[in-house]
């Protein structure tokens, strides 16, 4: 398993991939850092209109934290996009029946490969929580926002928590990806589906019928990476995750498993 | 063959896709340390039955065994094959190095072979160049590099001379020989069957996904008739000339202004008396043993 895990490494340490990601990463995160602060008496509000974020919210002790829980949902677009490029490219490349050559268990490839890129996807949050956080503390002073609690106990606290629910979201969104790259065995397949389907369709949906959040799947680890919204718990956007990646993952399982390999 | 004596052997070994074999009730055995070549036109079954052999695609009847170990289970016997199926694939925005360390860790090899089989295959000096950079005959190279990583006691290579100058191709012939001669069993196919003739001490041959012959290259050749090509001065003497042939006992028939005239070489003498004797001039008279690809054709019914 270890020597999948380092071969697949191997792959997602080029430069054009680890920096590309990570550059996006740093974008979404600094942008979604800045408008927090910097829109603070925007009377158009500086987040989503649904759940503003105010002067007060941002200096609790959990406040050097919401604009990284903001942008959750977008880092895991972004792993979505690589797991499932890095999933299904290995058909588009006739690449995969060199992997299964050298490494016959196919569980144990597909488990490696998914060690691989969560590890990759854990050190893209990590940077963006990094960033996330230096940033809200360079920008705070400026918006006229306390920044007292940020650090005491209860403040470290909540970043641990937001750092954990931010990487439970962004693997999650990954493990999708993953499970439609190999389904649909074409890199842009199954990213153009899973895109348009989370930041389109979900939204469209949410926007016409409210109540369809709560089972949306994009939505529930949306609401993970926020630590639960007013509308979604917590606790409910865990449970539904956890079944849809659950029965996604058992099925993608068997069909890799089973699956002639003849391109 | 005694078992000990055989690197892969199939028993039955069917693919069916619908209604359609891909590969139907193949049976044969490829003995250890020799180059065997695996041929048949396009579409034969060569490399879905390759790909059976390598646990890439599930049989739909048969058995089979590799080294000793059901091809059921290639977790056993993968460690030691090296394989190279449909052309190569690899990841375009690696170097040709960085490829085969991608594999070599996957597969748990030293990395010191990765410069070794670069070498082996004359693409060290591109070992850095990224792999869509590369020509179809380095992309073919890099390929057979590949395969070479495990140090293979087994070698499956699928139509490995592809894309390759006739210079890349003598080279490749002499790395399969050298091969064979330290021991490593080559399962090579092409559809050329004038390339594997040169080099291969033993033959697999596939036509519609039916095995048609396996055993020595020899033996096939020696269950072949040897003919001669005849020519006259007048083409008008051709028909007198099978005439000749056939009242002693020959097959004979002309084709393209050349009379075809199966016997041995010793009878060619015989033919020249009696063509002298009825006035007729032979202005070519050349015994020829049939090559691969003409067997190929007698044994399957078809047409050249």
């Amino acid at each position: 398993m270890i020597r999948v895990v380092r071969a697949e490494w191997r792959k997602l340490r080029r430069p054009t991939l680890f920096l590309g990601t990570i550059g996006a990463a740093l974008f979404f995160t600094g942008l979604f850092t800045s408008l927090l602060f910097l829109l603070i008496d925007s009377p158009n509000g500086n987040s989503d209109p649904s759940n503003p974020i105010s002067r007060e919210m941002l200096a609790s002790s959990r406040g050097s934290v919401i604009g990284f829980s903001n942008v959750g949902g977008l880092l895991g677009i972004i792993a979505y996009c690589v797991f499932a490029a890095q999933t299904a490219q290995e058909y588009t490349y006739g690449t995969l029946r060199n992997l299964l050559v050298r490494q016959p268990g196919r569980l144990r490839l597909l488990a490696g490969k998914l060690i691989s890129m969560k590890l990759f996807a854990l050190v893209m949050v990590l940077i963006s929580g990094v960033v996330s956080v230096a940033l809200a503390y360079f920008l705070a002073p400026g918006a006229k926002v306390e920044r007292t609690l940020w650090f005491t106990a209860d403040g470290w606290s909540q970043i641990i928590h937001t750092y954990v629910n931010v990487s439970i979201s962004v693997v999650g969104f990954g493990i999708l990806g993953m499970i439609m790259g190999l389904l649909l065995r074409s890199p842009i397949s199954s990213i153009a589906i899973g895109v348009l389907w989370i930041l389109i369709i979900e939204n469209l949906l949410g926007a016409v019928k409210s109540s369809t959040l709560d089972w949306l799947p994009g939505n529930q680890l949306n609401v993970i990476a926020m630590g639960g919204t007013p509308q979604v718990s917590y606790s409910h956007g865990m449970t539904f995750a956890a079944i849809y990646i659950g029965v996604g993952a058992l099925v993608a399982s068997v069909l890799f498993s089973r699956r002639d390999v003849a391109n | 063959m005694p078992a000990q004596e055989i690197a892969l052997s199939v028993q039955d070994l069917s693919k069916k896709y619908d209604s359609r074999f891909a590969v139907s009730h193949a049976t044969f055995e490829v003995p250890l340390g020799s180059i065997c070549g695996f041929v048949g036109p396009n579409g034969a079954g060569k490399t879905t039955t390759i790909r059976m052999l390598l646990g890439l695609i599930s049989p739909t009847g048969g058995t089979g065994q590799i080294l000793g170990h059901s091809i059921s289970d290639p977790d056993e016997y993968l460690k030691h094959v090296g394989a190279m199926i449909e052309g190569p694939a690899f990841y375009p925005a690696l170097s040709g190095a960085e490829n085969l360390h991608v594999l070599a860790t996957l597969g748990g090899f030293s990395h010191d072979r990765v410069a070794q089989v670069l070498a082996t295959v004359g693409l060290a000096d591109r070992a850095q160049s990224k792999f869509k950079t590369y020509s179809l005959g380095m992309k073919q190279r890099l390929g057979i590099a590949a395969a070479l990583l495990p140090e293979p006691k087994i070698l499956i290579l699928d139509e490995p001379t592809n894309g390759l100058d006739p210079e890349g191709i003598q080279e490749i012939r002499d790395l399969l020989r050298g091969l064979a001669e330290k021991g490593t069993t080559v399962f090579v196919s092409s559809h050329l069957l004038s390339e594997l003739e040169i080099i291969s001490d033993y033959i697999v041959m596939l036509r519609k996904g039916e095995v048609v012959f396996a055993g020595p290259i020899q033996e096939l050749f020696e269950a072949q008739q040897p003919f001669m090509l005849v020519r006259t001065e007048h083409v008008s003497d051709l028909e007198k000339v099978i005439a000749l042939a056939v009242a002693d006992g020959h097959k004979a028939q002309i084709k393209s202004g050349v009379a075809h005239i199966e016997g041995p070489a010793e009878w060619a003498g015989i033919l020249n008396k009696k063509a002298f004797e009825a006035g007729i001039v032979l202005t070519q008279l050349s015994p020829q043993m049939p090559n691969l690809e003409e067997t190929f054709f007698e044994m399957t019914g078809d047409k050249k």
